[in-house]
């Protein structure tokens, strides 16, 4: 076990884990933050997505030790009032069904809009594959990022 | 627990809780809408300690207080459905809630309080549409009667609107909630004396209303199943047995016990074979202060197991052997006519075997439930769960508690689509927590997930269709066979059970003059259980590609193939055809018919949606099905291309459905879109397949689900207006989807699609 400080949501956090503790567990068993979900452990479904410094990530593939000064970034510090752009897109498409995956695909959604603020619907595409809904709610996902890309 | 728990204080609870007693449903058996009426006490109302808010509580689903905050109690499962918007906002319609501002909490399991809690068969809308109507009403009635008595006019002057009552034609209006101190003198109407609203005054039913949890999901506050942290909670990971009925020998945790966070290993006994829905695994828990240690401390165990008479295990081997066995005379399950004459007198003959795999369901939430056993003997529960009653049910047996000692809390769910009715998960962790001494969270990886569900059957079928010199459509033999849900309970069953063939097979609803439906012998090795349409997934493919060929054959366009064979308008009752009753799924059909004018309405609405005609004669590839399950009619039409570098790509898909009255508009079009999302993994990535007796696949790279770039683009539903009883949507976007797919791609490359998954 070793320490460790992270910045998550712009607070310092002092953590005691393992060096290949994933991020995701860092986040949910030590810190209690709930928002960022487990969807399959190897990068596969990106439920787990949070920003390091802006880029998306899977937290669950992302060992704490790999995580320096990095700033961390989770749904439930996207913005101030959950009114980002994209959080009120999807609520304005009614995106989510469950909603289990939701978080983790406006994360990735988010991160693509930093550095492409008006994507084609092949980029959104392209950048979206790796986040899984097994609800289906892909079309409103990609008219909600239309929808706030067109607001930016 | 956030606002998923509810938190009403009721005075009397034994007095108010009867607001109809249904039957308790076991299974899949549906059980008919038994409202028993309104066996409400007198003692309605509540009032708090001094200086809180009076409350009205005219029934469980709703209480009005003193500062008219109008609170609604969704008592079924959130999965994904919408369910926990759209019977509340039945409740605030009828109530004239303003709905802006209700509060919606969960109702913790408890049949006997709320009814029928079994999120499960798509018929939420259908059981309870008139309860939810009445409880709204009569609360409406008790509150425009207080503000007739205030006003001293007749209470049918007075309507009520955005959580006040309103006296027609004058200014005059008063809150929902200064009426309840009014109200605690005045007694509960009768039953027979409490009117409902008629359809057209509804202002929320029939419309687009967003969920209510929209906002906590979209900023990450909303509670899933492991989302509740107890003080001093182990977590739980569990290496359960990697063939069904194998039984840990021995085992070795020292190198488990040594990781840093690693608290207990303790062992699950297994029920062995035949063990049930609600019985766990038999398996090795790691119990830790972190997910990542329990999983590492999982990862070291070393056991030795007894893999039993499953180890040798082959599906592929198996789905041979059922396939062959549908050219042998089956069990007869339907018989109308006499199909071999048709057979003997035929000018053509189709015979077809179809084959389809197991499935997973692959819930993006993996089961995780929470369970705290106190040393008074009692044990609550945080579970994402389908079912709660069976849940509480379940975990009372394992524990050896009085039913009354388990207390079931319902999160949200990270999706169910069946997986999430079986509490085996449930009980693991109440075992658990009681043997450890502590709560504990069971967290179940994907692989987990993946490897130990209950499958949907993998399922071999023949279909034989002839065709007589004047091209008519006389004979038709499907053969059906498949490991049966029951044999998860009982090793015995080798047949499907009515109620699986009743999913869009022995229910065949064309006008052939020889019919005859038959079942073969198949043994379960796996635990079988209960996907999004059930059965229907595989006889809606079968039978719906062979119409393709059918119209083909004819050669009749497939939607004036279809009309033709549902022949005129009637209700369909396969009266003296079927070996035991025609369950239509757990109603009469009087109240729930047959109806084949429905059907082709729903058919030519969709061809003329998707200008059909139009897209055939341009060439394009189109294909058609259309399949009534759960009640509900559906026809569907899904266009196909191919992409300048020839990959298959789905722009368009078309359905149209009567549900009878719609609730949430905007969740049955969800439903859809998302079912052609569901039936497209089904139809073209996954597949989940048995080697030496466990499972192959493991993770989203081996078991795949369909992705943004390969997902069906514009998906277009078209609700038909009806003013018939609500029935479901939840499942029945998913089976016509599969054939009406199949019969595009045949269109595209010529090529007829008979095994699921097919790749293109």
């Amino acid at each position: 076990m070793e320490e460790y400080s992270i910045s998550v949501n712009g607070k310092k956090f002092d953590v005691q884990a393992f060096p290949d503790m994933p991020l995701l567990w860092v986040l949910r068993d030590l810190l209690s933050m709930k928002g960022t979900k487990f969807g399959c452990g190897q990068a596969l479904c990106g439920a787990c997505t949070v920003h390091l410094d802006k880029q998306a990530v899977r937290s669950c593939s992302l060992p704490i030790s790999e995580i320096g000064d990095g700033k961390i970034t989770t749904i439930e510090g996207l913005s101030d009032m959950g009114n980002h752009p994209l959080q009120e897109a999807w609520i304005e498409h009614i995106v989510p069904q469950c909603g289990y995956c939701q978080g983790g695909q406006i994360m990735t959604a988010a991160a693509l809009l930093t550095t492409n603020p008006k994507p084609s619907e092949e980029e959104i595409e392209r950048a979206m594959e790796g986040n899984l809904c097994r609800c289906g709610t892909y079309n409103r996902i990609k008219e909600a990022i239309q929808t706030a890309s067109k607001k930016l | 627990m956030k606002n998923f728990i509810p938190n009403i204080k009721i005075k009397n609870p034994e007095d108010q809780s009867k607001i109809f007693v249904p039957s308790r449903r076991d299974f899949l058996k549906i059980s008919s809408l038994a409202t028993g009426g309104f066996l409400l006490g007198v003692n309605f109302q509540c009032s708090g300690p001094k200086g809180e808010p009076i409350t009205f509580a005219p029934n469980v689903y709703i209480s009005i207080n003193s500062n008219n905050e109008v609170i609604l109690v969704a008592h079924r499962s959130e999965m994904g459905t919408g369910i926990r918007t759209s019977l509340p906002m039945i409740l605030a319609d009828e109530l004239g809630a303003d709905w802006k501002k209700v509060k919606i909490i969960q109702a913790e399991g408890d049949e006997d309080k709320y009814g029928n809690q079994n999120t499960d068969g798509s018929f939420s809308v259908r059981m309870f549409f008139e309860p939810m109507r009445k409880a709204g009403a009569t609360a409406r009635q008790m509150l425009i009667q207080a503000a007739a008595n205030k006003w001293g006019v007749d209470s049918s002057e007075c309507t009520t609107e955005n959580s006040q009552v309103l006296l027609t034609g004058s200014n005059k209006k008063v809150d929902f909630g200064d009426l309840v101190e009014a109200i605690q003198t005045m007694e509960l109407p009768d039953a027979s004396t409490v009117k409902l609203k008629e359809l057209s005054e509804y202002k929320l039913i029939g419309t687009d209303v967003p969920i209510y949890d929209a906002k906590a999901i979209v900023s990450g506050q909303a509670t899933f199943g492991a989302d509740v942290d107890l003080p001093s909670m182990q977590i739980a990971v569990i290496a359960r047995s990697p063939v069904v009925g194998a039984k840990i020998l021995s085992y070795d945790d020292a190198a488990a016990l040594a990781i840093p966070g690693v608290s207990q290993v303790i062992k699950i006994d297994g029920a062995g074979i035949s063990l049930g829905f609600d019985k766990p695994l038999e398996g090795l828990a790691v119990l830790a202060s972190n997910t990542w240690a329990a999983k590492k401390g999982r990862d070291a165990l070393v056991i030795e197991w007894d893999l039993g008479p499953n180890q040798t295990y082959s599906s592929a081997i198996q789905l041979q052997e059922m396939a062959k066995s549908t050219f042998k005379n089956g069990k007869i399950s339907r018989e109308r006519g006499n199909f071999n004459s048709a057979k003997s007198s035929a000018v053509k003959v189709l015979d077809r075997t179809y084959l389809a795999p197991y499935y997973a369901h692959a819930t993006m939430e993996p089961p995780a439930v929470i369970a705290d056993y106190r040393e008074d003997g009692s044990v609550e529960i945080w579970a994402p769960t389908q079912h709660p009653q069976w849940a509480k049910g379940a975990v009372a047996g394992a524990l050896g508690l009085e039913l009354p000692k388990v207390k079931v809390n319902v999160t949200l769910l990270g999706g169910g689509f069946g997986r999430k009715s079986k509490p085996d998960f449930v009980v693991e962790a109440a075992l658990l927590s009681k043997a450890a001494k502590t709560p504990v969270r069971v967290q179940w990886t994907r692989e987990d997930d993946i490897q130990h569900d209950f499958y949907h059957s993998h399922s071999a079928q023949r279909i034989v269709a002839t065709l007589d010199s004047s091209n008519k459509l006389t004979g038709w033999n499907h053969h059906t066979v498949f490991p049966a849900i029951g044999a998860t309970g009982n090793a015995a069953e080798l047949h499907p059970s009515n109620m699986e063939l009743e999913l869009g097979c022995r229910d065949f609803p064309y006008e052939v003059p020889h019919i005859r439906i038959e079942t073969h012998e198949s043994e379960a090795h796996t635990r079988i259980g209960w996907l999004r349409s059930v059965s229907n997934i595989h006889h809606a493919f079968a039978i719906h590609t062979m119409m393709d060929e059918i119209a083909e054959a004819r050669g009749l366009d497939p939607i004036e193939n279809a009309l033709d064979l549902f022949g005129e308008d009637k209700n369909l009752t396969f009266e003296g055809e079927m070996e035991g009753d025609f369950g239509n799924y757990g109603e009469k059909l009087e109240d729930f018919p047959w109806n084949t004018g429905r059907m082709k309405k729903v058919i030519q609405d969709v061809a003329s949606k998707s200008n059909w005609k139009d897209k055939r004669d341009a060439g394009k590839f189109v294909g058609f099905a259309a399949h009534k399950s759960f009640l509900t009619y559906v026809a569907c039409v899904v266009v196909v291309e191919k992409d300048p570098n020839g990959k298959l790509t789905i722009p368009e898909v078309h359905y149209s459905v009567d549900c009878g009255v719609g609730i949430n508009t905007d969740r049955i079009k969800s439903q859809f879109e998302g079912g052609a999302q569901f039936a497209t993994s089904l139809a073209m990535t996954s597949a989940i397949t048995f080697e030496n007796g466990q499972v192959v696949q493991n993770n989203f790279d081996t078991y795949q689900i369909i992705r943004m770039p390969q997902s069906p683009k514009k998906i277009h539903v078209h609700i038909l207006p009806s003013t018939e009883k609500p029935t479901g949507v939840g499942e029945p976007p998913v089976p016509p989807y599969l054939p009406a797919l199949a019969n595009a791609i045949f269109k595209m490359n010529g090529k007829r699609i008979y095994e699921l998954p097919f790749k293109v």
